[in-house]
């Protein structure tokens, strides 16, 4: 029994605009006289966009118009219909992801794509999923080893580290091939960060200065060698800490990392060096990327080729979002999809403590109850301490205690668990909520305090849902 | 005649017969540093009130005993996708004494499994009634297959008397091959399984035991009851794994001597395997499905 699920994604760049469809295939992996266990077994990209520069209105906007009409162009030409379409994610990413409408080009895009068509953005979550559309998560599986991939766009560089194919590490620069902008052999554009770390290094940048390849070529110097600090390949400078996006952590000084791959517009330019006119983008991309393939500290580790380069992230976007369920779970019909849900994670300790586990967990849903921006709220737990049937009950009869306020509410009773106990806990929580109340109980999704999950309509004959998860957590 | 007398001719025979003298002086080498170690377990039982490591708690995916391993990391990796018994080492073309010991107990498990009784006490205690099949005693239960299918004429009396009749469903738990599957298991199962069906709004027939039970017994039960889906749960045929491993079998309108391919199974209930309680939860649904659709076994697409 196969199924395939349409999926798109769309990433809105500092420089670019994509878009993709592809495919995923699920299927049932156990024998027929078992519990079924269904999984994504294949992704397939089947349409891959033009790349189109990412309209902007002025400096400081997103051309919404404009790339509403994009997408819309896009959709007719993959021949594909947002009705047709099962999941996917809209991310803004990079520098555009600070402009002012940013959050509302994302919703609008959101609805217009397809219904369940999640909007994601922020760097940690970009780091992953350019990663996964780079392949370093199946280059460090297969090659037992820790593989970092540097997304460098045309306004952040994004790291994420894996090391056996599992998520260890991400983080986010403000390094990119659009941070200075060159028109008619000017310099018409500088990021601020980007002056100040030119100016500490003694190198003077204005608008209006005639764009010298030899000048910016010292800075595309210093770039290159504080991504090699990023990966902790030497060690870190005093400027280096202020290159994190958002104020950002790095990537922990215990990891050590044996391969490296390139993705992001940049990454061509690395793997494939050309002799061409240096500003033939209007940009300083080409010369960060030959500044990059010069760099010494890069050769001491194993450099590997990308499956993706500029379309990364947005291959990341449409094929590694999505997750499926536990195949044995409870939901009830009509009750999906549920977008946008806020996670309440309880710890461990808790769990084991069933006695103060309902006030924490009451407590803990207030913030979110107490606005009125949301329509239900998850509780999430390991489930790693109640798997006999007694101990179900003792867990179910403490998520129904620390409901009492929230059911007033008539939301949907929504719980996700890491252990394979969704089905019983969801029946538990069913016979005593009252056989009235909506329960959503799915199992084999790891979320954390803080994220937000989008649950999609059942696939697979009802066996499993569709999940996405907003945030990222590492070591599943 | 005393070892070192032994020894001797052992020796003497294995010279005659031209067989190296390294292979025998190995032997004895063996057998002497058996002895040894016999004798240091003998003085440490006299001044220690320990108890040995029980065994049977290794978990063999943790289990690594190859010696100067070349990657004993990755083997360990290899290891976790199953309890096999692999990467264990060995003594010369041997095992080692350790997972021989582990093999040997498992061994026992499963046989135990197979030829103790279920504690009644136990039975009793979930609020099951017992009936036992045409077997009387364990032997006839093993040697005569057919006689494992059909109920007792007492059993016939008794299910008519305690149960309900025409239920949607009837749920009976029964030893099958293995009586640790049931006392591991049953409780989870079948408290999954008759919550889920309450939360479905299913009505469901008095569960009880049957004693020397194949799975065939079913069908008597489901002709008996008239019941629109039999349910038994039983004990596995154990293996070297686990012996405490529980299948669900269900019909739907089975009938004594109809094909087999009308049952509908879920296997490898266990705690290592699909966890008990989740399971019978399963179970709930998978019935639900076949009053819905009328049907059961190889037809019933899930």
């Amino acid at each position: 029994m196969k199924e395939i699920i349409n999926s798109v994604g769309i990433d809105i760049g500092t420089s670019t605009t994509q878009l993709i469809f592809s495919k995923l295939t699920i299927e049932n992996m156990a024998t027929s006289y078992t519990v079924p266990r269904i999984s994504i077994v294949n992704t397939e990209v089947v349409y891959r966009s033009n790349i189109y520069f990412t309209p902007l209105d002025s400096s400081s906007n997103i051309d919404s118009e404009n790339v509403k009409a994009i997408v819309n162009k896009e959709y007719k030409l993959a021949n594909m219909r947002p009705e047709d379409l099962q999941t996917g994610a809209v991310i803004i990413t990079g520098e555009t992801a600070r402009k002012d409408n940013a959050d509302e080009v994302l919703s609008s895009l959101s609805d217009m794509a397809g219904d369940f068509v999640v909007a994601t953005a922020g760097p940690d979550l970009e780091s992953l999923l350019s990663a996964r559309g780079a392949g370093t998560d199946f280059i460090s599986d297969e090659d037992r080893c820790t593989v970092a991939n540097i997304d460098i766009g045309g306004g952040t560089s994004n790291i994420a580290v894996f090391s056996k194919g599992t998520a260890v590490g991400t983080s986010c620069l403000d390094i990119g091939g659009r941070l200075i902008k060159v028109k008619g052999g000017k310099i018409t554009y500088i990021y601020k960060k980007t002056s100040e770390l030119a100016a500490a290094h003694g190198i003077n940048l204005k608008i209006g200065d005639r764009a010298d390849e030899s000048v910016l070529r010292k800075l595309a110097d210093i770039f290159a060698k504080q991504l090699a600090m990023a990966l902790g390949l030497l060690p870190k400078d005093q400027y280096h800490k202020g290159l994190y996006t958002n104020d950002g952590s790095p990537i922990s000084e215990d990891i050590k990392i044996d391969g490296i791959t390139f993705s992001g517009g940049v990454a061509d330019m690395i793997y494939n060096p050309s002799g061409e006119n240096v500003f033939r983008y209007e940009d300083i991309g080409p010369i960060l990327g030959e500044a990059i393939n010069d760099c010494s500290y890069f050769s001491g580790v194993k450099r590997y080729d990308a499956a993706e380069t500029i379309r990364a992230t947005v291959v990341g976007a449409g094929t590694h979002t999505t997750e499926v369920s536990g195949s044995t779970i409870k939901y009830e019909e009509n009750c999906l999809p549920i977008k946008n849900i806020p996670v309440v994670k309880m710890s461990e300790e808790d769990e084991q403590d069933l006695k103060s586990f309902s006030k924490k967990m009451s407590d803990k849903m207030e913030i979110f109850t107490n606005t009125d921006a949301y329509d239900c709220v998850a509780v999430a737990i390991s489930g790693n301490f109640h798997t006999t049937f007694r101990a179900v009950q003792e867990m179910g009869k403490a998520i129904v205690d620390g409901l009492e306020g929230y059911n007033k509410l008539g939301f949907p009773i929504v719980v996700i668990c890491e252990n394979d106990i969704g089905k019983v806990l969801g029946n538990t929580l069913k016979v005593m909520a009252g056989l009235d109340k909506k329960i959503i109980c799915i199992d084999n999704i790891f979320v954390k305090d803080g994220d937000f999950v989008d649950i999609g309509e059942p696939v697979a004959n009802g066996r499993v849902v569709p999940v996405v998860t907003k945030t990222l957590i590492f070591n599943r | 005649m005393d070892t070192k007398e032994l020894k001797a001719l052992i020796e003497d025979v294995l010279s005659e017969m031209n067989i190296g003298e390294d292979a025998a002086s190995e032997d004895t080498k063996a057998a002497e540093a058996e002895k040894t170690s016999a004798n240091t377990a003998d003085d440490e039982a006299a001044i220690s009130d320990e108890c040995l490591e029980d065994i049977t708690k290794i978990d063999v995916k943790k289990q690594y005993l190859v010696e100067n391993p070349v990657d004993a990391e990755g083997f360990m990796e290899l290891k976790q996708f199953a309890p096999c018994r692999i990467g264990i080492g060995k003594a010369g073309a041997r095992y080692k004494t350790l997972p021989q010991l582990m093999f040997r107990a498992a061994h026992s498990a499963a046989q135990d499994a197979v030829f103790s009784d279920v504690d009644q006490d136990f039975v009793d205690s979930l609020g099951l009634f017992t009936v036992q099949t045409r077997c009387r005693s364990k032997d006839e239960y093993l040697t005569r297959p057919d006689l494992g299918r059909r109920l007792s004429e007492e059993a016939v009396k008794t299910i008519k008397e305690k149960c309900e009749m025409n239920p949607q469903v009837q749920i009976f738990v029964s030893d099958g091959l293995s009586s640790a599957a049931v006392a591991a298991n049953t409780e989870d199962v079948l408290s999954g399984l008759m919550q889920g069906l309450k939360a479905q709004g299913v009505r469901v027939g008095t569960p009880f035991f049957v004693k020397y039970g194949r799975v065939g017994a079913m069908d008597e039960v489901s002709e008996l009851l008239n019941a629109d889906v039999t349910c038994v749960l039983i004990g596995e045929r154990p293996g070297l794994i686990t012996a405490t491993s529980m299948s669900a079998y269900m019909a739907y309108k089975g009938t004594i001597g109809m094909p087999e391919s009308n049952r509908t199974v879920v296997s490898n209930i266990h705690s290592a395997g699909t966890i008990p309680a989740e399971a019978g939860a399963h179970l709930a649904e998978v019935i639900k499905i076949m009053l819905d659709k009328k049907i059961s076994g190889t037809e019933l697409k899930l």
